[in-house]
């Protein structure tokens, strides 16, 4: 009939346990109405905190008791961070809390208060995390409402200074309860793309109460964990966000967020047209040593012209042409005497000469007789003396011997 | 023509040059060299002038 029992401590001890393994209630925010503050000698500080529906014991050790800033009295509405676990002599379980606030502004400061030493001592907000921003984004994503001034100012900024980027916008609502679940999903939106350079987080100016998803843990430890730069720009310039420790770059507003992230065409131009001419002018420089290295090249081929070669060669030919003109001269000079002899000689054969001497030239049919055999009785003969001619006939033939 | 860079050319043209400057050539070699040298001169000068004038169109154009 009876089960396994446990004793009262088992129980309550198991009760504990189930409920110190509860992340939620080890670390939480509580918001209610204060009843019966008590403080003892002791310094601690017992209390109830309730709503309309419900009543939760607190207990507050001294050490944190010492740190309020304010006297909390019954009826006073607070915020208290704390764990929930259980007091096992009364059997109850009650709030340990470490912290107090009134509610309202002060409450919300604490707790922004709290959030940011919380991810400080995580070293969410080291310098030595941030990271450059990329000098020359394409694409800058942009994390803020479809429709507030802020994405107007960003647009309009990023449009004068550099034109030419992308902007992929991931719209979430920027105030309300919803507000910091859709920035965190807009954000992961972004860093599930891959052609992202750059992120805008941004909303424009509002109360501390508007701006204050912006000081939310989930959107900080998002932001923390951008893959790519990040750039903040929350709200007026007086206003910081724990956003804005977690982003690379904290600008002052929507419109300062994207001042930094691009950089100003007109400068960029300007800068440019100097690189332009710098190159220009180093290229000719370039051209110009080439220039003088051929220059120097050029003065040394023309003094190795075969120019000069060729004239003394020339010269030689010249020089060569006229001894051959001088021998050839001389053997015709030679010729020209023998030729002037051969004629003397030739003069002393001319048969003029032989018939000025009374002799007389027979012809026959204009051949020359040498012999009587050649004649006959009635041949007509043409006989050439020194001055004149005549014919004759053959009266008679004497036989030679 | 020859596809020979500037740089490909002057190194030629000393070449050239030194060959020449040797002598010990005959009047055949030592034209042919000469008319390679000229040549070479006159086409690095040719892309210089190119160079440059394409260099100050392009600035021009900024």
């Amino acid at each position: 009939m009876f089960g396994e029992s446990y004793s009262v401590s088992e129980i309550t001890a198991h009760i504990k346990e189930r409920l110190d393994s509860d992340p939620t209630i080890q670390d939480l925010w509580v918001r209610g109405e204060i009843l019966n503050w008590s403080q003892p000698r002791s310094g601690h500080c017992y209390f109830t905190i309730k709503d309309a529906g419900a009543a939760i014991r607190a207990v507050m050790w001294r050490f944190a008791a010492d740190h309020l800033s304010f006297v909390p009295q019954d009826g006073q509405a607070v915020l208290a961070h704390g764990k929930v676990s259980v007091y096992a002599p009364q059997g109850s379980y009650q709030l340990y809390v470490d912290a107090l606030q009134p509610a309202g502004r002060g409450a919300l400061y604490a707790q922004f208060e709290a959030v940011k030493e919380r991810l400080a001592a995580e070293g969410l907000f080291e310098t030595s995390r941030k990271r450059p921003l990329v000098p020359f984004p394409t694409t800058v994503g942009v994390v803020t409402s479809a429709t507030g001034a802020a994405l107007r100012d960003i647009l309009h900024v990023l449009g004068r200074r550099w034109p030419i980027v992308q902007v992929v916008l991931a719209p979430t609502l920027v105030q309300g309860e919803q507000a910091p679940s859709q920035i965190v999903a807009a954000l992961e939106l972004l860093y599930g793309r891959d052609d992202i350079d750059l992120i805008i987080v941004a909303r424009g100016g509002g109360s501390i109460e508007d701006l204050w998803a912006f000081n939310d843990e989930q959107v900080a430890r998002t932001l923390a964990r951008s893959p790519v730069p990040t750039i903040s720009g929350v709200g007026h310039e007086t206003d910081v966000t724990i956003a804005d420790f977690c982003a690379d770059v904290r600008a002052p507003t929507p419109s300062a967020a994207a001042e930094v992230a691009v950089p100003d065409q007109a400068q960029v131009r300007e800068s440019l047209s100097g690189i332009q001419k710098t190159l220009t002018e180093s290229a000719l420089a370039y051209l110009h040593q080439k220039a003088q290295r051929l220059g120097d090249l050029q003065q040394r081929l023309d003094k190795l012209s075969p120019e000069l070669r060729v004239v003394r060669h020339r010269q030689q030919v010249d020089e060569l042409a006229s001894a051959l003109q001088r021998l050839g001269e001389r053997s015709i000079q030679a010729r020209r005497e023998r030729l002037v002899g051969l004629v003397g000689r030739l003069a002393g054969l001319d048969p003029n000469a032989t018939l000025a001497r009374g002799y007389a030239i027979v012809h026959k049919q204009g051949r020359i007789v040498q012999s009587a055999d050649q004649l006959s009785v009635g041949d007509e003969l043409d006989i050439r003396v020194a001055r004149g001619a005549f014919r004759a006939d053959v009266t008679s033939v004497e036989e030679a011997r | 023509m020859e596809d020979l860079t500037l740089e490909q050319a002057l190194g030629e043209l000393e070449q050239v040059i030194t060959q020449l400057d040797a002598g010990d050539l005959d009047l055949n070699q030592v034209l042919a060299l000469y008319e390679r040298g000229q040549w070479l001169a006159r086409r690095c000068q040719q892309q210089l002038d190119e160079a440059e004038l394409r260099i100050e169109q392009l600035a021009g154009n900024g």
